[in-house]
């Protein structure tokens, strides 16, 4: 449609510039409205929190790339007894990401996906 | 207090900023970015348009899915679209951040530019470190943070762009995991309110059950929905509880 070097760019930077930094810049407006430890800042917490852990979850039980066709019981079971073993350790999160990545490294190398 | 007596705790500030870029969560991050260099090189995107969208666009998420539209021919405006609506995550994520950065003193226009370099990591680094920063240093000490780490993942995007074409699927694969892992253990470690646990556990079953039922606005939902909820059980239900028993203790 447009070959010119530059279109590629113009294309970054509203689709992608523009499109992620006006939900930052509206979260400064908004947020510099909120006390600390006000209600309405406890339930932005809330949404935040959600927010990300949807899209954290997603990237485990829908994931794109070299994992997609990997089963969902390994991924989930890598990331579930990395947690476990995360709260056992008392809360350390070096724990999770060996734990988990190694049980993952095993199962894909052992199902020779 | 003259601008001189301030001058070294600034930068002693900055510089303690700076030097989260070997904590776990951004040695992490850069690896994750060692990956996006291949899926940009794989997917047909040139090295400069990769380094532009590291620095420019900055959150993962949303650079993967606007090189996915890009390599299957979308219009800009669908990829606005969808970039943006992958997005909104940002607004309450700097909005919860911003009351513990600021000051009275603290321009706008300063935490405008700063919440630039707000993404997943940068938040729970955040979260995690800036209630042991004295206030009138928290943006300093974000901002070097969040500047280093942009920077030093859009060298690694330089460099590494063409370098690693492929990893083998065994590695590739397990770096994957790295990131949501991470998140999982780093944001349950850092909750310091039980609505923010309630959040956690809603979104994690929310997310891919909602992408079931509603692909496309699902994260939405179950974050604008399952945030929601979470404050909601939290305010008329523990809370009520806690402080009757507290009541009945004392």
């Amino acid at each position: 449609m447009n070959g010119d070097w530059w279109w590629t760019y113009v294309v970054i930077a509203v689709a992608g510039w523009l499109a992620t930094d006006i939900w930052r810049w509206l979260g400064v407006l908004i947020g510099n409205r909120l006390d600390e430890d006000s209600e309405a800042l406890y339930w932005v917490r809330a949404v935040a929190t959600a927010l990300v852990m949807a899209v954290t979850a997603k990237l485990i039980v829908f994931p794109t790339g070299t994992l997609a066709g990997s089963p969902l019981w390994l991924r989930i079971g890598a990331a579930g007894i990395g947690f476990l073993a995360f709260l056992l350790a008392g809360q350390r999160v070096g724990v999770a990401v060996v734990t988990s990545t190694l049980l993952l490294g095993f199962g894909l190398y052992w199902l020779g996906v | 207090m003259s601008p001189t007596s301030d001058m070294r705790p600034a930068i002693f500030w900055f510089l303690s900023g700076m030097r989260g870029i070997t904590s776990l969560p951004a040695v992490i991050l850069m690896t994750s970015f060692v990956g996006f260099s291949a899926f940009a090189f794989e997917s047909g995107i040139s090295r400069g348009e990769a380094i532009f969208m590291t620095i420019s666009i900055w959150a993962l998420p949303a650079k993967m899915i606007l090189v996915g539209m890009m390599a299957s021919g979308a219009h800009i405006a669908a990829c606005f679209l969808a970039v943006t609506l992958s997005s909104i995550r940002m607004m309450p994520m700097v909005a919860s951040i911003v009351p513990e950065m600021r000051n009275e003193k603290t321009p706008t226009w300063l935490l405008l530019l700063l919440s630039h370099f707000v993404a997943i990591t940068a938040w729970v680094f955040a979260i995690q470190r800036l209630k042991d920063v004295p206030r009138e240093y928290r943006t300093t000490f974000f901002a070097g943070f969040g500047i280093t780490l942009t920077l030093t993942n859009t060298l690694i995007v330089a460099v590494c762009y063409g370098v690693v074409e492929a990893f083998p699927p065994v590695v590739s694969g397990a770096l994957f995991m790295l990131t949501p892992v991470y998140f999982l253990a780093s944001i349950w470690a850092t909750a310091r309110h039980t609505v923010v646990r309630l959040a956690f556990v809603i979104g994690v079953v929310g997310g891919p059950l909602m992408a079931l039922v509603a692909p496309g606005f699902d994260v939405l939902y179950a974050g604008i929905g399952g945030g929601t909820l979470a404050y909601a059980v939290d305010r008329f239900w523990i809370r009520p509880r806690r402080a009757a028993g507290e009541g009945a203790i004392r």
